[in-house]
């Protein structure tokens, strides 16, 4: 496994003068396989297109550990650029660790005109230099931080409420809005 | 330099027989919301497992390792899980005994393990060996999420009815000597710490007890003295309920041993 320090963060399309230009371009149409409506690089989840020792790599990193819809991303991009030609070796790279803070400013919106209440960013940051406070976590503070107020993304309500810590996915949460009575899911911050 | 790999089995094992064991709750969950919560609990302590696993097979390099062979082909006495984790949901039974499956302990359970780990986790992102540095990383913000939704719990039904208080304490009773095991440092862990690849789980003992602490006192439980054995699965040597596990767990990889999806 190649050990190349990988971007931290959102990923933009390069432009042309890019010499992957045309890879990046052609992962565009690879989406979520739970989430079609975004993108696998606006979701963060596509982190690098380069040279590695045996030729062209894409290299996407998990969301969560033992989220299933990896081997379909998997599939889903080797099968795309083999449609178009390239040849191109697929790697899984878990470092650094994804963060739903790495989702592009379109995917938030994205998902929200799905019905997909967009994360929070996440509180705590995960550089090494971040001190874990455990009796922090474990006040009322945390939670408040944790059960932030998340907005209905039908009506745009604050008064919502969490029905599930636990959803259709590893991802999300399941809420439902007290105002105009929807459910809806919200994509957890991570 | 060699890494450790009963270290990395131990905490391998460790998300996978809790994996398992929270995995029985999937389509019998006590209410729906809660069997979503279990089989994403145990997908997210499987994908941990993997992870590890896989580090495991990479590092042994004898082209025979593989991430299947380490869950499926092990027999209980190669499992390090904390004794703990293997555990039926159910408080203290007979051997060959079996009851219904009590919710108090799965969530007492979870919140213990959970606890520690946030710790453990937290302090393994700054590991000598930046593989499972990285897999700290993603096992830390999962676990934070176990320890609340099983905090969470560990309130609702301690300050709950009085069925449900009296429940969650006999919880608290049963499982807590088995935390002792976390505090008893093993060969492996000691020579782990001493390389940088782990830690000496007893320095988190203080932290640990903080949390619980914190929450036990919000559930109006009492924090129950943990005398008595001290359990040795992390040794290898567990209690009679691993090999039921690993029956069910492993009975169709060992049937089939050369079967693919």
């Amino acid at each position: 496994m190649s050990s190349d320090v990988l971007p931290i963060g959102s990923i933009e399309l390069p432009d042309k003068s890019d010499s992957y230009y045309r890879v990046w371009q052609l992962l565009e149409s690879v989406t979520d396989p739970e989430i079609p409506v975004v993108s696998l690089r606006e979701m963060g989840i596509l982190r690098a297109i380069r040279m590695g020792d045996d030729g062209l790599e894409v290299v996407i990193t998990p969301t969560y550990s033992g989220c299933p819809a990896m081997e379909q991303m998997h599939d889903d991009v080797r099968a795309t650029l083999s449609r178009a030609g390239v040849v191109a070796k697929v790697v899984i790279q878990i470092a650094p660790a994804w963060s739903t803070d790495w989702m592009t400013a379109d995917a938030k919106d994205k998902l929200h005109a799905y019905g997909i209440a967009p994360p929070h960013a996440c509180v705590k940051s995960d550089s090494p230099q971040s001190v874990f406070n455990p009796i922090q976590f474990a006040s009322a503070k945390f939670k408040s931080a944790q059960f932030a107020v998340i907005p209905c993304p039908q009506c745009g309500s604050e008064n919502t409420t969490e029905t599930s810590h636990f959803g259709s996915t590893a991802c999300k949460a399941l809420y439902r809005c007290l105002h105009c009575m929807e459910p809806f899911d919200y994509f957890k911050p991570y | 330099m060699a890494v450790n790999t009963d270290y990395l089995l131990h905490l391998a094992d460790n998300a996978l027989i809790l994996g398992q064991r929270n995995a029985e709750w999937c389509g019998h969950g006590p209410i729906l919301e809660e069997d979503m919560a279990m089989a994403n609990n145990s997908l997210d302590l499987i994908g941990q497992a993997r992870l590890l696993y896989q580090h495991v097979a990479n590092l042994r390099k004898d082209g025979r390792t593989s991430e299947d062979l380490l869950a499926y082909f092990r027999d209980a006495y190669e499992f390090r899980n904390y004794t703990l984790l293997e555990l039926p949901h159910s408080t203290a039974l007979l051997p060959t005994a079996s009851g219904d499956r009590d919710y108090s302990v799965t969530i007492v359970r979870n919140f213990l393990y959970s606890a520690l780990m946030v710790l453990v986790w937290d302090a393994l992102k700054q590991s000598s060996d930046s593989h499972l540095a990285a897999i700290a990383a993603k096992s830390f913000k999962e676990v934070q999420y176990h320890l609340a939704h099983s905090r969470s719990w560990l309130i609702r039904l301690g300050d709950g009815t009085g069925l449900s208080h009296q429940k969650m304490q006999a919880a608290v009773d049963y499982l807590m000597p088995f935390t002792q095991e976390f505090w008893v440092d093993s060969p492996m862990e000691i020579v782990a710490a001493e390389t940088g690849l782990g830690l000496q789980v007893s320095s988190l003992k203080a932290a640990w007890e903080e949390i619980v602490d914190d929450a036990l006192t919000e559930a109006t439980l009492k924090y129950s003295s943990s005398q008595g054995f001290v359990t040795t699965g992390k040794l290898g040597v567990h209690s009679e309920h691993l090999g039921f596990v690993l029956a069910e767990m492993q009975s169709l990889a060992r049937a089939h041993p050369t079967a693919v999806w």
